[in-house]
């Protein structure tokens, strides 16, 4: 895994292979394309967040000119979901209404004024049933669940488990706290808003465009909901304009743009409006948490029991596995002895959640933060050393079983301390600035795919040819985090060409071999391993022919920046190129990647978490806060980050500072939140993201513990580095006023309410008093590793 | 349908459009400028700013017949692949595009400011790119874009 130096593309700052595409407006998105015929969809979406559909009538839809076809639920009629344990949603509404917004009928018109109108002329009679909205009401049994028949709660999924010896690990504690805390969900509003286009292709088979992370799912799910063979359609995966984990999922849009090219014969566009994609959703999770940790005096973790209420929305989507990242990762950055995590996810009226940048870990990584902020003024401890007492170590498993590799988080929290001068400023800063501190840590990947199957992760296929050109095949979807970039720097360094050299095939299912999707932060650590190992087979292959041709030994061939060199003699590429091919025929090579052996525990729930390596990031963040107003500003961000190597810094450190922005929405100002079943604000106007006026200056520091598997030794940026931030943040208003608000956003008004509750009784806290009696299971015992916590 | 005259990239095009049709989905759909993005449609995210009379306008909030008689710039009209704007090269090499949905509007908005200005201060970049969103890069790469391509310049 060493560099050559001479070559010297690997960890070089360099612009994406795309980015002149896409600064001269020629990066072609779904949006942009278009075919001869084609015609424009739209979906009628329900206006009820509860309701049984009594009678649909579409026949003066039918009647408009212009409209080639109109579609309901029981023209697709087969239930599906992302994950194979939760098959409870319909491409268009079957029987009942879920949320506001749910897809009830689809049409297909010769524009896009005409498909309007004709869905407006479709008439639904619904009959209203009682709506569920809060994680409290949800819980308790109704006549008239979401999912299945009543009377039942509307429990979607439920966890509890126990590793070692929780209640002894209480029992030693010599100082137990306990907290409350509540996370409001979150858009992921990437400015493209999802779109599909779908056309049969001259052979009968179906070809769906759609702006997905998600190519191969999207094939899978297709071929099911269509009842057609896989083999009968070819997705590809358009550069997305922005996903976030927003276009992980398989939507409705989707598989209705794709059936109404089959029963029109024409191509059919379909592209969700900025309302819809707030509809549509599959974002951040609401979760209400309660967490209870045992320290010894001198701050030493005993025990912690962790509880989540997970607010689902109305479909599991990805929740089953959303559910335990609320529980699992907290190991991943302290040691701790005995651990008890129970969470139950619920069905409300509203849109289902999903995966967003961090996935189920930011809403208990916020919630442990602040929660270890107040153990450490508890014990008289300072910030950094309560975390410090309790790090994870380099090499070991975790009580649950996650195994750890490389770790820089000591590095990480000693960099971001000293500069951010985090000691010489806590608690010495003027009324109403402060700083706050945080840790995260974040997945390089899902060991465990969603699917069970014994086949690689991912897989990349390279093919030289005579002119001297390589061609990379992966399905790798770039969402704008850049994996195509990743792909090239990894091929270019092992066979010494520059990026731009290469050609690079991505994301298209007919033409690229196995990537599962551009999720839990898995493409740089799996295609990048795959594209390591077809780039070392084909520098084998010509290393040999060119040691042969010369007859010297291949051990003294090695490749050098666009030659083959073999002691003082240089053999251009193209021409080694040609002397390969002349040996062995076509040169083409492949790579897999699939995780090590033996990571994932075998305990139920196991399969969520586990990595083959885990990221570190550490935050200091400085506030400033009016308590006349309540109004927050974050004024400065440290943060530093484990990446493992970093392949290309300008892509690291853009995830890095990308991460701050998203975090800093999140904490200070975006609520997916609802009056009844309707979205406070569902547009870019009332749902409010940071601008450039919010951003603060962001100092990102680069930590590189050479991961032993990752390639290069590279592990994620993508997420990890949003995880910290929130708390951070949340520490340093208790900084700067000595109040909690132990709920985000740190909208003005709880922060005054905070205030208030200080002025009048000495409360200065704002957030949830308790959470609800939920009858939990009992927790099932997981033996620890049999290794202990320390390897 | 109304006949209109558009000015757009140095090239008159006669075109008949109905009296709703916004200059975004005129230079989308009937024009083929696919380069101007659709992000909001309210005016909001700032996805579809073109220049209209070297001045940032929403197309999306634009009515096709009002924008008759102006010079209308699009990203197509400023620079390509193989011959970039300094801009273009600047967002391109400082990694201010990442999903790159922005980035067009982004760098209209930003020729603007300095075709007006050519020596901006920091605030003076953020001030006029304060209605473009960008939710990829948390702006700073873009700021340091446009800074180094002010500075270029000179």
């Amino acid at each position: 895994m060493t560099l050559d130096p001479h070559i010297g593309i690997v960890g070089r700052a360099a612009p994406r292979v795309d980015a002149l595409a896409q600064a001269t407006g020629n990066l072609r998105y779904v949006d942009d394309l278009s075919f001869p015929g084609m015609l424009h969809g739209k979906i009628l979406r329900s206006t009820q967040a509860h309701a049984r559909i009594a009678t649909i009538d579409v026949s003066a839809a039918e009647a408009l000119p212009g409209v080639h076809a109109v579609l309901t639920g029981r023209d697709l009629p087969v239930a599906f979901g992302l994950l194979p344990v939760s098959q409870d949603e319909h491409a268009l509404a079957l029987g009942k209404v879920r949320h506001v917004g749910d897809p009830v009928a689809a049409v297909a018109g010769s524009d896009p004024d005409i498909a309007q109108r004709a869905i407006e002329l479709i008439e639904v009679e619904y009959e209203p049933l009682p709506i569920i909205t809060t994680i409290a009401e949800a819980i308790e049994v109704v006549d008239e669940p979401l999912h299945g028949e009543g009377p039942a709660n509307n429990r979607h999924r439920e966890v509890s488990l126990d590793f070692g010896d929780v209640d002894a690990g209480f029992a030693v504690a010599d100082h137990i706290r306990e907290d409350v805390f509540f996370y409001e969900g979150s858009n992921h509003a990437a400015l493209e808003a999802h779109g599909a286009v779908a056309l049969v292709e001259e052979d009968g088979r179906l070809h769906l465009f759609s702006a997905t992370q998600v190519p191969h799912y999207l094939h899978r799910i297709a071929a099911e909901v269509l009842d057609v063979p896989a083999a009968r359609i070819r997705v590809t995966a358009t550069p997305t304009g922005g996903g976030f984990g927003g276009k992980t999922d398989v939507f409705s849009h989707e598989l209705v743009a794709a059936h109404l090219a089959r029963v029109t014969g024409h191509p059919v566009k379909l592209v969700l409006t900025r309302e819809e994609v707030f509809y549509a959703h599959r974002g951040r999770h609401p979760v209400l948490m309660w967490v209870k940790t045992g320290f010894s005096d001198d701050g030493r973790i005993t025990a912690m029991w962790f509880k989540t209420f997970v607010d689902g929305g109305a479909y599991g989507s990805y929740g089953a596995a959303s559910l335990l990242y609320t529980g699992q990762l907290q190991t991943a950055t302290y040691r701790i002895p005995a651990y008890r995590f129970q969470g139950v996810r619920v069905f409300t009226n509203k849109p289902a959640c999903g995966p967003k940048r961090g996935h189920g870990t930011p809403q208990p990584r916020f919630g442990l933060e602040v929660h270890l902020d107040k153990a450490a003024e508890d014990l008289g401890l300072d910030p950094v050393a309560i975390r410090e007492r309790n790090l994870v170590e380099p090499f070991t498993t975790t009580v649950n079983h996650l195994r750890i590799t490389s770790c820089g988080l000591a590095e990480c929290i000693e960099r971001v301390v000293e500069s951010s001068r985090f000691r010489h400023k806590h608690r010495n800063l003027p009324a109403g600035q402060g700083v706050g501190f945080a840790v995260g840590a974040y997945m390089s990947g899902a060991a465990v795919p969603i699917y069970f199957n014994d086949m690689p992760q991912s897989e990349v296929v390279l093919k030289a040819d005579r002119g001297g050109g390589v061609t990379v095949y992966s399905m790798a979807a770039d969402c704008g985090q850049g994996s195509t970039t990743m792909l090239a720097t990894v091929v270019g360094e092992v066979l010494g060409l520059e990026p731009s050299e290469l050609a690079l095939v991505t994301a298209d299912t007919d033409l690229t071999p196995i990537d599962l999707g551009s999720y839990s932060s898995r493409v740089t650590f799996m295609a990048g391993n795959a594209a390591l190992e077809a780039s070392r087979k084909l520098a084998d292959l010509v290393v040999t022919a060119v040691a042969d041709q010369l007859e010297v030994d291949p051990d003294t061939v090695s490749l050098g920046k666009g030659a083959v060199r073999a002691g003082d003699r240089e053999i251009p590429w193209p021409e080694a190129v040609r002397i390969a091919e002349a040996k062995w025929g076509p040169l083409v090579t492949t790579g897999t990647f699939r995780p090590a052996k033996g990571i994932v525990g075998d305990y139920k729930g196991a399969g969520v978490g586990p990595s083959p390596a885990y990221s570190y990031s550490a935050c200091v963040a400085a506030v400033d806060c009016d308590p006349e107003t309540g109004f927050v500003t974050v004024d400065h961000v440290w943060l530093a980050h484990d990446v493992g190597r970093s392949i290309n810094p300008l892509l690291v450190q853009g995830q890095i500072e990308g991460s701050v922005h998203m975090a800093l929405g999140e904490v200070l100002m975006e609520e997916q939140a609802f009056r009844g079943g309707l979205h406070n604000g569902p547009s870019l106007l009332d749902y409010k993201i940071p601008t450039v006026l919010e951003m603060p200056q962001v100092e990102s520091i680069l930590v590189e513990s050479i991961d032993p598997e990752g390639p290069f030794g590279a592990k994620e940026v993508g997420q990890g580095p949003l995880l910290p931030v929130i708390p951070a943040v949340v520490n340093a208003l208790h900084d700067a006023l000595g109040i909690r608000v132990d709920e985000v956003p740190l909208r003005p008004d709880k922060v005054l309410a905070a205030l208030q509750g200080l002025a009048r009784n000495g409360t200065a806290r704002y957030g949830p008093a308790t959470i609800p009696g939920y009858p939990f299971r009992s927790p099932l015992p997981v033996e620890p590793p049999p290794n202990g916590t320390r390897a | 349908m109304e006949p209109v005259a558009l000015a757009v990239n140095g090239t008159t095009r006669h075109l008949f459009v109905a009296p709703h049709r916004s200059l975004l989905e005129t230079l989308r759909e009937d024009l083929g400028l696919t380069g101007t993005k659709h992000g909001c449609e309210l005016g909001e995210c700032g996805a579809c700013t073109v220049l209209l009379d070297d001045t940032p306008i929403l197309s999306c909030l634009t009515l096709t017949l009002d924008a008759a008689e102006a010079e209308i710039v699009t990203i197509e009209g400023i620079g390509s692949i193989t011959e970039p704007h300094p801009l273009q090269r600047a967002f391109s090499t400082h990694g201010a595009a990442q999903c790159g949905y922005c980035t067009p509007a982004m760098i209209l908005t930003a020729k603007a400011l300095l075709d007006r200005n050519p020596e901006p201060s920091q605030q003076d970049i953020a001030d006029a790119i304060a209605g473009n969103m960008c939710r990829c890069t948390g702006y700073l790469p873009i700021l340091r874009a446009i800074a180094a391509a002010a500075e270029a310049a000179r």
